[in-house]
């Protein structure tokens, strides 16, 4: 199966500050009432941007200026909470593609791996200065260099870190592991003879 | 160097190495549900792929499910689907399935335990992150998202990276009226909420070992709050006791071959850790969150904190949690006014849970203006509360009996708090928005603190509503 090889994200930015983020609040959980992924984008950390009238509230994805933002500035432990995969499946299909953040919770560190998604960390101060940049000038070019763990703006570059399987993983277009778990065969039924099951006696 | 249960569990299970370094990972049980699973079986056709051993996957339902009445189609059209959707699935893959019909229906964590399919050494997956409540047992059990659902469907792997093990020892004697959900609770506070990443927690300590397997699975549940994606403690005699006889265990001879097999894979007194904690039993109070996460917890005889008093980095997430929770800095956590009260949840939702409320609830009535909602956390629970006459303890004081599902815990069904409701929960997260208002408040706390707050319409000490701890001379 060709994967596309995820080397580099460039895009906009905008920042959505603030640490602990769960992933109730980036899809609130009556949003996981479909049988399929489509259109969770609208879901996007909903009632943090509208109000039960559907009007406005400020927030960053509702301003104007990172409109068509396609990587997401983020704080620590962003993520945390439950496993739904539902969120970074509202972030991708919000037309997000990639995320530098301080930490990312593990869950969802692995849900956006899958997804083709690079969640990098960096530090607090690089992420801030890259955060007021982008205040400063909303159509900022901003690339996330997954091959060489950096991000480049402007005239600044700063390392980020990624899991080496991770970066492996996407660089050379490996990101959907099914593939290569297919390729045990024999063994998957190998290991099923030798190691325990529950079965009702 | 020996081994703890972890490397053991990891190694016995590597199928072998992937190509961008991570470990094919067999998973023995994997427990399915309605919210995260319908996608994967979608991805699955798309590949024009089976499941690959439809006898290692059980399924339930239990976000969605109605609590007041398990009438088809159920009112809400989405949730409707949702059951319809999965009953389609498990019948076309020959998948066992524990419906509403079934008797044995209730959510995934404790319907796993109860029949037997979780089992010491096991490694278990499940689209939900309270997976990490079967580590009770001694298995390695955690959330996944619904690519690996599908993942583990068609291979019965997952690619996963080896985690680093967090030893952490609570030694000596509760004091009376601190639970096990207390302690679970104070271990969130002192190592925070990111302080598991790239953790598996190994609970242990005499305190663990006197738990009971669903003290230790109230434990173990909450493990992922503190960013550990698996917690688990050693099987013991407890574990084997709980097990024995029920519906999915071995029987006879092969009971004792796997209980002997079970006991060698404890870890090893002198195993490797990569970080140790000790916590003394006597530092941990009852406890009640005041904030927005977890971590965010203080003593019931505690006042929430004062952001002026902490570091400048510290005070915007303290304020916005305030501001959420609509508590002035510094104010008493005790006495804080309760609209709801929710008993019930993955995390206390077990007969013991049910059993522990109904000695101080006897004779009690819920506060007027409070809503208080009983969730047993399985049919088999559910009927269990009945014929012991606890059922009606809880009816006689108030609260709404339901019947098995997550419910109020995160709000998919109709149970939802309206507004800016302050709900006292037994539940496992106070996010924003969590029980399915988005002003809504959640304060976590102990069952028996629930069924405090219920009769007081006030947070409150159980000790001095219940002279808890007098009465169990704990």
């Amino acid at each position: 199966m060709a994967l596309e090889r995820i080397q580099q994200v460039t895009g906009r930015a905008v920042h959505v500050p603030g640490n602990d983020i769960d992933t109730d609040r980036i899809t609130p959980a009556r949003y996981l009432k479909v049988v399929t992924f489509d259109g969770l984008g609208e879901a996007l950390f909903h009632d943090e941007r509208f109000n039960p009238d559907g009007s406005e509230k400020p927030h960053p994805l509702n301003d104007p200026r990172f409109k068509g933002a396609s990587i997401m500035l983020v704080g620590a432990n962003f993520g945390c909470g439950s496993s739904r995969e539902h969120s970074p499946q509202a972030i991708y299909r919000a037309g997000f593609r990639a995320l530098i953040g301080e930490s990312f919770a593990e869950i969802f560190f692995g849900n956006s791996t899958a997804l083709s998604m690079p969640c990098v960390s960096a530090s607090k101060a690089d992420i801030e200065a890259l955060a007021a940049a982008v205040e400063e000038n909303p159509a900022l070019e901003v690339t996330v260099d997954v091959e060489r763990l950096e991000v480049r703006y402007a005239d600044k570059t700063f390392k980020v870190k990624l899991p080496e399987s991770a970066r492996k993983a996407l660089v050379e277009g490996r990101w959907d592991p099914i593939a290569d778990l297919l390729e045990a065969g024999e063994l998957l039924e190998q290991a099923s003879a030798r190691l325990p099951k529950a079965v009702k006696s | 160097m020996g081994k703890s249960l972890y490397e053991k569990v990891w190694e016995a299970h590597a199928i072998r190495t992937l190509p961008n370094g991570q470990t094919q990972l067999f998973i023995d049980t994997h427990l399915i549900h309605e919210v995260t699973s319908p996608q994967a079986f979608g991805m699955l056709k798309d590949l024009g792929l089976k499941v690959r051993f439809p006898e290692r996957t059980f399924a339930t339902v239990d976000h969605i499910v109605p609590t007041h009445s398990l009438l088809e189609p159920f009112a809400d059209p989405q949730a409707d689907e949702m059951i319809r959707k999965l009953r389609e699935n498990v019948r076309e893959h020959g998948i066992t399935f524990f419906d509403v019909t079934s008797g044995l229906q209730g959510i995934v964590h404790v319907i796993g335990p109860e029949q037997g399919i979780t089992q010491p050494g096991m490694t278990i997956a499940c689209g939900d992150s309270h997976t990490s409540t079967h580590g009770a047992f001694g298995a390695i059990a955690f959330g996944i998202g619904t690519t690996q659902v599908r993942d583990v469907l068609a291979t019965q792997t997952l690619a996963m990276g080896k985690l680093k093990v967090r030893r952490i020892n609570v030694e000596g004697k509760l004091r009376p009226g601190v639970y096990a959900k207390d302690v679970i609770l104070h271990i969130i506070k002192v190592l925070g909420v990111n302080g598991g990443i790239g953790y598996a927690y190994e609970y242990g300590g005499s305190v663990l070992e006197g738990f009971s397997m669903e003290e230790r699975m109230t434990v173990c549940n909450m493990s992922i709050e503190g960013g550990a994606r698996c917690g688990y403690v050693n099987p013991d005699q407890t574990t084997f006791d709980y097990l024995k006889g029920r519906p999915y265990v071995p029987k006879g001879a092969e009971w004792d071959a796997a209980v002997e097999r079970w006991k060698a894979l404890a870890s090893d007194p002198d195993a490797h850790y990569d970080d140790v904690v000790n916590i003394k039993a006597e530092d941990i109070a009852p406890t009640a969150t005041w904030g927005i996460n977890p971590g965010q917890g203080c003593a019931i005889t505690d006042r929430v904190p004062d952001p002026a008093l902490y570091p400048e980095a510290e005070r915007p997430g303290l304020l916005e949690a305030l501001a959420h929770m609509k508590l002035r800095p510094g104010q008493p956590i005790k006495g804080v006014k309760v609209e709801v009260a929710f008993l019930g949840s993955c995390t206390n939702g077990r007969i013991s849970d049910f059993r522990e409320v109904a000695k101080y609830l006897k004779g009690r009535k819920v506060a007027p203006g409070v809503r208080a909602i009983a969730v047993p956390g399985s049919q088999v629970v559910a009927r269990q509360c009945e014929e012991e006459g606890i059922a009606e303890i809880f009816r006689e004081a108030g609260f709404e009996w339901r019947g098995a599902g997550c419910s109020m815990c995160l709000a998919m069904n109709p149970d939802k708090l309206i507004g800016d409701e302050l709900c006292a929960s037994s539940s496992n997260r106070n996010f924003k928005g969590r029980q399915g208002s988005a002003t809504g408040r959640t304060v976590l706390m102990s069952p028996v603190m629930v069924a405090a707050a219920a009769v007081t319409g006030e947070i409150s000490d159980a000790r001095e509503v219940f002279g808890v701890g007098e009465l169990v001379g704990a």
